[in-house]
């Protein structure tokens, strides 16, 4: 008998217990949905998370100084301090292979163009942010050096701004208020998309650093010509360790810190500095993963309990299919066979239940999934494998039977 | 012309089993010889062991001593594998209770030998179409076996015995489930196949069915006690 009879055979013996079938059935059905919905959401996380560090640039390190959080430090003035621009100065003369550096500082405030305003991240930046962050202009010019020099009251606006203040109008030359301070937009910054947390990174306006210093941010703290944090682009093919581990123990020597002593500061690349956020995200996946897998096991037992029932109920069947010339082999083959088409169209059950599962998560909760082409032969060869595995023991013993037993079995 | 072989040959057939603390004797020496184109019947009373000479004849159970071989084939030296192969090409069963596969057309339950003689197609279908003809259901050959009589329901199981073109066909009981009407007309067809050369061996406790038969082996506490020819019941 060909394997493709059999399923045909198969198939029939299951559409004749139809109701049964689908009873059996509804454990792969769930377990199956359960580890493709898991796997999408994982998989929508880590794709989250990729897209951020490729939007961020992969050469990235970002500097920021540390909280006054740990225990057994001083608590003074000046142990988390702000960086200063000389500290950008000396890691920009005092490191190799730095690409560009960007000292930052925040601000935020109601922008007003005309009468229509918008509440935005104001951010005081280099010349050189545009390099570091590998962020250039749409239109218009970036900011320049000899901005930050003149402390001039220009800005260049993220995509939204844009769109927000000006509609389709074009906002170069217009003058905007920032503060009650009137900027000249110089700039619309090239569009960047979400961030991996989900903030939209166009919602932005960049001002030279010294100009927002001055103009935009009060005085905190006894540093003069403060930097809040700072981005560094290391030159391509340059080590990114080595690198981090220079301007570390740079920042530690201007910072009186002791070797091997707490940093009270933080120097990350894109992946550290992501992974701390979804090390907890992993977690639960991986938690979710496994709950989804033990229900497929689960799943698997019910397909055998349902075999073997109907390996007895169908003793007879068995007997006469022997008296007519069926090797054990013949028996075996059937049975598992229609073990594993019963998984595999709980299977193919579960894969649509699973996309619309994933589905509704990514419309109701917002969370990002992705659906792999591959769990698809995944899922379908995962839930042959649960035929096979949980469907051998009830065929052989089927084909084991002595077809008199067999014939005579009440 | 060489002499032929003989379909059933058995010396010192046994077969013992215990039940319970009683050591049962089913068959206890049983010696027979039948030829190709005999129509045999098995009669005896119910624990006589004729059910078991059957079984063990068409390779379904084991004897604990003696042998038998069937078409010049000794039995005990097959594996399960050989066995199932000899049961598909050399025998047909006929059971009491049809044993017909249900929700499935007198075609299908006719092909299912041919499915582990791994025969297919076209070729499967006209030997099937000409099984059925042979027992007169030529016409009725997409009907499931609720929707066919008793007597019908029996032709179709002994279409699905011949489709193999075996040299021998076992019926036990084949008319116990059946009126005294159709039971003639199934008794009448085993004659004419053995009319055409089929050889049959039928297991019946009625004297009146075994008269249609050419030869009787009279089973009693395991040993054949009567062999005799009986003249046959003529087609009235």
């Amino acid at each position: 008998m060909t394997l493709f009879a059999a399923f045909l055979v198969a198939l029939e013996a299951l559409r004749l217990n139809a109701l049964r079938t689908a009873l059996a059935m509804l454990g792969i059905i769930i377990g199956v949905a359960a580890v493709i919905t898991m796997a999408s959401i994982s998989t929508g996380a880590a794709k989250r998370v990729e897209e951020h560090i490729s939007s961020l640039g992969t050469n990235l390190l970002i500097a920021r100084p540390g909280s006054n959080r740990m225990g057994g430090r001083r608590g003074g003035a000046g142990t988390s301090e702000s960086f200063s621009e000389k500290d950008v100065a000396a890691i920009k003369t005092g490191v190799y292979d730095i690409a560009a550096i960007s000292g930052v500082v925040n601000a935020s405030g109601a922008v007003v163009y005309g009468n229509t305003n918008w509440q935005t991240g104001v951010q005081g930046v280099h010349a050189d942010f545009h390099i570091a962050r590998a962020w250039g202009v749409a239109s218009g010019s970036p900011l320049t050096d000899e901005d930050i020099r003149r402390k001039s009251k220009v800005a260049v606006i993220g995509q939204t701004v844009a769109e927000e203040l000006f509609g389709s109008q074009s906002p170069l030359g217009e003058r905007i208020r920032i503060k009650n301070i009137p900027f000249e937009v110089v700039g619309v910054l090239a569009e960047k998309g979400q961030s991996g947390m989900g903030r939209d990174q166009d919602d932005t306006i960049l001002v030279p650093i010294s100009t927002a210093r001055t103009r935009l941010v009060g005085r905190e703290g006894s540093v003069a010509e403060p930097v809040q944090m700072m981005f560094i682009s290391v030159r391509d093919g340059a080590d990114m360790s080595r690198v981090q581990d220079d301007i570390e123990t740079l920042l530690m020597e201007r910072r009186n810190i002791k070797p091997g002593a707490q940093a009270n500061f933080d120097v990350r690349n894109m992946s550290e500095f992501i992974e701390a956020r979804t090390a907890t995200q992993n977690t639960m996946g991986m938690l979710l993963a496994t709950s989804a897998a033990i229900s497929l096991v689960v799943g698997g037992i019910g397909i055998m309990n349902i075999m073997l029932v109907s390996v007895t109920e169908r003793t007879r069947e068995i007997g006469l299919r022997m008296a007519v010339g069926a090797r054990g082999r013949d028996i075996l083959v059937q049975f598992l066979v229609e073990a594993i088409t019963l998984c595999l169209v709980g299977g193919m059950i579960g894969l649509a239940v699973g996309a619309g599962c994933s589905g509704l998560v990514a419309h109701y909760a917002g969370w990002p999934v992705l659906m792999d082409p591959l769990y698809v032969i995944l899922a379908l060869a995962g839930s042959a494998t649960v035929g096979l595995f949980f469907g051998f023991y009830p065929a052989r013993r089927a084909s084991q039977l002595n077809p008199i037993d067999a014939l005579r079995y009440e | 012309m060489s002499r032929a072989i003989p379909v059933i040959e058995a010396w010192g057939l046994c077969r013992h089993y215990q039940q319970g603390s009683q050591a049962v004797k089913a068959l206890d020496g049983v010696d027979v010889t039948i030829m190709p184109g005999e129509f045999v019947a098995v009669m005896g009373p119910s624990g006589s062991g004729k059910s078991t000479f059957m079984n063990i004849c068409g390779a379904l159970d084991q004897p604990t001593g003696g042998t038998v071989k069937v078409a010049g084939r000794d039995l005990s030296t097959l594996s399960r594998d050989a066995l199932a192969d000899l049961r598909n090409e050399v025998i047909g069963f006929v059971f009491q209770q049809f044993n017909l596969l249900p929700r499935t057309s007198a075609l299908q339950n006719a092909m299912l030998p041919l499915r582990y003689a791994g025969i297919g197609g076209a070729e499967a279908i006209s030997r099937c179409t000409r099984a059925l003809a042979q027992v007169d259901l030529a016409s009725r050959m997409d009907h499931h076996p609720n929707e066919l009589s008793g007597g019908q329901q029996q032709r179709v199981a002994i279409a699905r015995a011949l489709v193999t073109g075996p040299q021998l066909i076992f019926a036990d009981e084949p008319t116990g489930a059946l009126d005294s009407a159709t039971s003639v007309e199934v008794l009448k067809l085993f004659q004419k196949l053995n009319a055409d050369g089929m050889t049959i061996v039928m297991v019946t406790h009625d004297a009146d069915v075994a008269a249609y038969a050419g030869r009787t082996l009279h089973f009693m506490d395991g040993h054949i006690v009567r062999d005799t020819a009986t003249e046959r019941r003529a087609a009235s």
